[in-house]
């Protein structure tokens, strides 16, 4: 295993372990009691002792977390107080609608933002360049929640083309649970293309003016072979950094707008979890989602290796 | 760079007024400033008024933006709203720029392991996106336009200790850097009198961005029942009520949505003319 791939590792490894860390110290030790905290100040004593009890809160903070992280490892997340059924098995469920949504997302975004930002720098400084681009920044500034409302007011309100909200299901076959996902995935992928390909669209410019496009290009290769063979490669450096803080973005925004689209996922377990005062759920989903974007990170991380070995000849 | 913070003020002024989208950025920022400036001194009604016969009117001369479900009048609640986004993004970028520049300047001056410490501890931060934290604050301290504030505030010193590490560490590179120090000027002498001067307009557009995002983060922890609590009015609220009401009174989804457009649009603008003003090469390679 080379040297660049151990250091990216251990990073990795101690980002999460740090993440665990930080997470069990604000839900388990900040609030001094935890059993407490969780059946309300109006419990009884007797009752809050007996909660303690059942879910191990009576145990040292260290027996706790190291019994958290091992439960991590092996699939067991313990019990959710408010719905009484294991938590792995909640979150998955609930995953079923947040993957799917996120993976939509981002495909879309990464179509939109690459074909836009593409086309502008083709069209550098003319009316499609100065147009997207003036879309791309008005496009910034839209809260997705609100361009959620928006695509809500249009495609149902006036066109009635899909339901206000809700998730149809998986069990009621594809289409109409995909159905379900396209707007809250449009909403989460739009704003995110405005940002993306305003990065696509710099990096393009600046890949184009280097020395070997030219000579590429004084060999005979046509623009659009150069811009595919050579171009987008090289910028994709910078690219995918953006992308890789975007899926942080992304799925932040899968909170947000899985409520306003009333769909069982994560973002909305969460919610109902803060509102039980399910402290295990809320910890074990905040973990889940944290991991997720230090997954992503990593992944970048590799990726740009593999994109540009001279980044891996550096790191050695 | 630097050559530009010296210049005389009146023709940066010129120069700036000149520059479209600094003129645009800067003149609806002035206008959020001004209309949550205004909201200190008046508004048309009173948004905290309760007047359940005046529901849900439609603009006229009485209600210029109309009423919502409580008869309140809307334009009231923007403009307190404006307040409350500005209130939340000076504290949110105020705590990122000052944390954040402080770190990123303690690991330019003494780089090693301090320097790979704070880095770290940075990319670690990108972990959580402030609705990440704003969800664990409330969980355990439940919700407040407090906890959205540190929760934006902690989201934006990552930010600023990488850009200023980065920005710092070129200026050390620098000739004159060099001098200071053969002169005798001491690491924290010279962090102070030669590096945050130089690095000051980076800080300065850096601050303007982040506080559009955090107008967008607070509009978000609002709407989602974690940031500012009722009646104090706030943008992302309003959109959360309104969004019950989208059959009978859609026009009360658009009024807040418009308002936090602009607001970040403004500050967006902003953000870019005076990156342009601050370094004309950019404009070039644009």
């Amino acid at each position: 295993m080379s040297v660049f791939l151990l250091k990216r590792l251990a990073t990795f490894i101690a980002t999460l372990v740090a993440a665990s860390v930080a997470i069990f110290l604000v839900l388990e030790i900040l609030p001094g009691d935890a059993a407490q905290m969780m059946m309300g100040p109006d419990a009884s004593p007797d009752a809050v002792r007996a909660l303690a009890a059942k879910f191990g809160l009576d145990r040292p903070p260290l027996e706790r977390y190291l019994s958290w992280v091992g439960g991590m490892l092996t699939g067991e997340l313990g019990l959710s107080h408010a719905y009484s059924s294991p938590v792995a098995e909640l979150i998955g469920e609930r995953l079923l609608v947040t993957v799917p949504l996120a993976l939509m997302a981002m495909t879309l975004m990464t179509v939109l933002a690459l074909s836009a930002g593409v086309y502008a720098a083709s069209r550098h400084n003319k009316l499609g360049d100065v147009g997207l681009m003036g879309l791309s920044q008005l496009g910034i500034a839209i809260p997705n929640f609100w361009f959620a409302i928006l695509l809500i007011l249009l495609f149902s309100v006036h066109l009635r083309w899909f339901s206000a909200g809700g998730f149809a299901g998986w069990g009621e076959g594809v289409w109409p649970a995909f159905k379900s996902l396209l707007l809250p995935a449009v909403s989460l992928a739009v704003v995110q293309a405005a940002i993306l390909s305003r990065i696509t669209r710099s990096a393009v410019l600046e890949v184009l003016r280097e020395d070997f496009v030219r000579t590429a290009r004084a060999k005979g290769l046509s623009r659009r072979a150069a811009m595919w063979r050579h171009v987008l490669r090289n910028a994709m450096i910078p690219v995918l950094t953006i992308m890789g803080l975007q899926f942080a973005e992304l799925l932040a925004g899968t909170i947000v707008v899985e409520n306003v689209f009333y769909l069982p996922g994560l973002g909305r377990l969460i919610f109902q979890s803060i509102s039980n005062r399910d402290l295990i759920v809320v910890r074990n989903c905040v973990m889940f989602l944290a991991a997720m974007v230090v997954v992503v990170n990593f992944v970048v991380d590799l990726l740009y290796a593999a994109i540009d070995p001279r980044i891996k000849a550096a790191d050695i | 760079m630097s050559a530009v913070l010296t210049a005389p003020a009146s023709g940066f002024l010129t120069k700036a007024l000149r520059h479209r989208s600094f003129a645009l950025g800067g003149a609806l920022t002035l206008l959020l400033l001004l209309a949550a400036l205004l909201s200190l001194v008046w508004t048309p009604w009173s948004p905290y008024e309760i007047d359940i016969p005046s529901k849900l009117q439609s603009p006229s001369l009485v209600h210029w933006l109309g009423t919502d479900t409580l008869g309140r009048d809307v334009a009231s609640l923007l403009l307190v709203g404006a307040r409350n986004s500005i209130l939340v993004g000076v504290i949110a970028v105020g705590i990122g720029l000052v944390v954040g520049t402080a770190l990123g300047l303690l690991a330019s001056a003494r780089r090693g392991w301090v320097e790979e410490l704070i880095m770290r501890v940075s990319d670690f931060g990108f972990a959580f996106p402030a609705i990440l934290s704003a969800i664990m604050m409330t969980a355990v301290f439940g919700p407040g336009i407090v906890n959205s504030i540190i929760a934006i505030g902690l989201y934006n010193i990552p930010t600023f200790a990488r850009i200023t590490r980065a920005s710092a560490n070129v200026v050390w590179s620098r000739e004159y850097v060099l001098a200071a120090r053969a002169s005798g000027k001491g690491t924290w002498r010279i962090t102070i009198e030669h590096v945050l001067p130089n690095i000051a307009s980076v800080l300065i557009v850096q601050g303007t961005i982040r506080f559009a995002i955090a107008i967008l983060a607070e509009a978000a922890l609002s709407y989602l029942g974690l940031g500012t609590q009722p009646p104090q009015p706030s943008w992302g609220r309003m959109l959360s009520e309104a969004q019950t009401l989208l059959f009978q009174a859609p026009r009360l989804a658009v009024f807040p949505g418009v308002a936090i457009v602009l607001a970040v649009l403004g500050l967006n603008l902003l953000g870019d003319g005076l990156r342009d003003l601050f370094d004309p090469r950019l404009v070039r390679e644009r």
